[in-house]
């Protein structure tokens, strides 16, 4: 059989590809059809192009992807240098998807690679859509879930409430702090999205300001002092930016006074950096085995080639090497990937009377509900002054106040009566109008 | 799902011409915890809101708290409240707007509320953080100063500080500072 392969520049590529195996996934078919498929049609999007994304850049492209795009919005900066490999000295101050899209491109033949040198937030959401597969290599909470949101939005459900294959976005998902690091797969509708697993994330630590004001004890709250304290105090209404080098060397001197003032060593440039920003200084080779491996779970979610990990592998190389794959569970109430209550409405029901319906319908069971539905609030019970505002959309049909669209995802909160007990909730309701032109099935949209 | 994929993008070149996507807003997570906290607020008498951008932004909204008891009873007290889109994850930043002689608060408006910076959790809403700073008005508290100078008169002098805070809160000076009145 390994006689049929002609011969390949992805030779290592085609032991996976081209022969058959016991791991693969259910719908593998080798060959070079697939081979040569994968590079014509998987559309993989990287998002960061930080430490994680200039590896996952090269390896995608080294594994036989030919269409990928990038994401960023930082330009390149002197301290990225060391593992941010490929940037030069000379590319300081020029933004980073660019240049990191044009030197993969200049190693790697028959790759394209298109950078978008913007916010994530910048660009429609039906500039997602067009992938794939999204590759994550971010370094905050806010931006994953952001596109986790984005992407669980196409996701859409059958009256069963079975996910749809065809609207699901796989993302692949990797993070490093130090020498720890995860890669994770989220299928939306099958592994647990970003939100169901939002807990994972310990919280931050925060130095209470009395501390920092009264009774520093470290090089960190004098640091935190001079940054949340003494700054509004001298700038009166000027906002502290992280990234003017300006301001951080204001406040870098002003911790160096307040702890001479208290007799605190230890406080320098950088750790004032790492402070301010929450910085823990980045490893090469923690990104590059982390990349490595949501490199290869995208390879297997394209290809099928083997089953991919499920779900969440953590990486620890602090003491020697320890790496686990845990696999966690769906939130099945989870608000951004979850199904919700498919209800059926006609379209002359009022405000009012769908909020007297949540209360008798026995999946909601809901009293007393608030209304949101795409960041507009479509009734609030609390406070007295937002149900002013709300008061008079209790008389309109809900067909009207959801723009006329045939079916759509709206929130409810309130309390929720089940089995004698009462607590407060919050559900994800996907409305259907009956009798609308063009609506011939239930399915319907389960975004966020 | 490579055969997906093949579907996908011959679907998506047909398409490509006939492009009709209506941009839909993006309500994060944060947004519909927020939203769940807002409509189940219940706040005494004393605590009033208000949301300056409208009825579809609860993301920045304003708290004004009347205490009515204490040292700080008669005072009206605002507090501006800005939510992270990754709320419960991190607490509401609060600023006190209105200049308060306050050991615990700063002339900038930064509160010492220890649910707001360390022992923030998830659990914890905004009806809680609500509750916590009315608890503030009626409870100064000299152990966790920010502002160095009345703390150390509520500990030394409370029939002093009694004077200080309604010399405050009528228009005047404290030592140096003015307070502009908040009656």
């Amino acid at each position: 059989m390994a006689d049929a392969a002609p011969p390949s520049k992805s030779r290592d590529l085609d032991k996976l590809l081209l022969r058959p195996g016991n791991l693969v996934g259910p719908t593998f078919d080798p060959g070079v059809q697939l081979r040569d498929d994968l590079q014509e049609y998987a559309r993989v999007l990287v998002v960061g192009a930080g430490g994680l994304g200039c590896e996952l850049l090269k390896d995608l492209a080294l594994s036989g992807f030919k269409n990928l795009e990038v994401i960023d919005m930082d330009r390149i900066e002197v301290t990225n240098l060391n593992r941010q490999f490929l940037f030069r000295l000379e590319d300081v101050g020029k933004p980073k998807a660019e240049v990191a899209a044009k030197r993969v491109m200049e190693r790697v033949s028959g790759v394209n690679i298109v950078p978008h040198f913007c916010r994530i937030e910048d660009k429609d959401i039906e500039f997602y859509n067009d992938f794939n597969i999204i590759a994550l290599g971010l370094d905050s909470i806010e931006a994953r879930s952001y596109i986790n949101a984005v992407a669980c939005s196409f996701l859409e459900y059958d009256s069963d409430d079975n996910p749809r294959e065809e609207t699901m976005k796989p993302m692949v998902d990797g993070g490093t702090e130090g020498f720890k690091g995860h890669a994770r797969v989220i299928v939306p509708g099958v592994t647990p999205c970003f939100e169901c697993t939002i807990w994972l994330f310990p919280p931050q630590v925060k130095f209470p300001l009395c501390t920092l004001a009264e009774t520093p004890r470290n090089a960190a709250h004098c640091i935190e002092y001079a940054h949340l304290i003494k700054w509004d105090e001298v700038h009166s209404g000027q906002a502290f930016d992280p990234d003017n080098p300006d301001h951080m060397k204001w406040v870098y001197d002003e911790a160096v006074k307040r702890a001479e003032l208290f007799g605190i060593p230890g406080v320098t440039y950088s750790l004032t950096q790492g402070v301010v920003k929450n910085i823990i200084p980045a490893i090469a080779s923690t990104n590059a085995i982390i990349s490595a491996a949501c490199t290869l779970e995208t390879l297997k979610i394209a290809s099928g080639c083997s089953k991919t990990l499920s779900n969440y592998l953590t990486y620890n190389g602090v003491e020697g090497l320890h790496t686990k794959v845990t696999e966690f569970v769906k939130d099945k109430d989870c608000l951004v990937c979850g199904p919700g209550v498919l209800i059926e409405l006609d379209t002359t029901v009022t405000l009012k009377k769908f909020i007297d319906m949540l209360e008798e319908d026995p999946k909601v069971l809901m009293t007393k509900a608030s209304i949101t539905y795409h960041g507009k609030n479509l009734y609030m019970q609390a406070p007295p002054v937002l149900e002013e505002m709300t008061r008079s959309n209790l008389e309109l049909p809900l067909y009207d106040l959801m723009d006329k669209i045939p079916k759509d995802v709206l929130h409810a909160t309130g309390t929720i009566n089940k089995d004698d007990k009462k607590s407060s909730g919050l559900r994800k309701l996907r409305v259907v109008f009956k009798g609308i032109d063009g609506v011939t099935d239930m399915d319907m949209a389960g975004g966020a | 799902m490579i055969r997906l994929f093949k579907v996908k993008e011959k679907q998506r070149e047909l398409a490509e011409n006939a492009n009709g996507g209506s941009p839909i807003k993006k309500q994060s997570a944060g947004e519909l915890r927020l939203h769940k906290d807002i409509s189940e607020l219940n706040l005494p008498k004393s605590c009033s809101m208000s949301f300056p951008n409208g009825k579809d932004d609860l993301m920045n909204f304003e708290v004004s708290i009347r205490p009515d008891e204490g040292y700080y009873f008669g005072g009206t007290f605002l507090f501006s409240f800005q939510v992270s889109p990754i709320y419960p994850h991190e607490a509401p930043k609060v600023k006190c707007k209105t200049k308060v002689y306050h050991p615990n608060i700063d002339l900038e408006g930064n509160v010492c509320l220890n649910i707001l910076r360390e022992d923030w959790k998830p659990v914890l809403n905004i009806n809680t953080v609500i509750y916590g700073l009315y608890h503030l008005f009626t409870e100064p508290n000299s152990e966790d100063p920010l502002n160095h100078d009345a703390a150390a008169v509520l500990r030394d002098n409370p029939k002093m500080f009694e004077s200080n805070v309604k010399r405050a809160m009528y228009g005047g000076y404290v030592g140096q500072t003015y307070f502009p009145r908040c009656m």
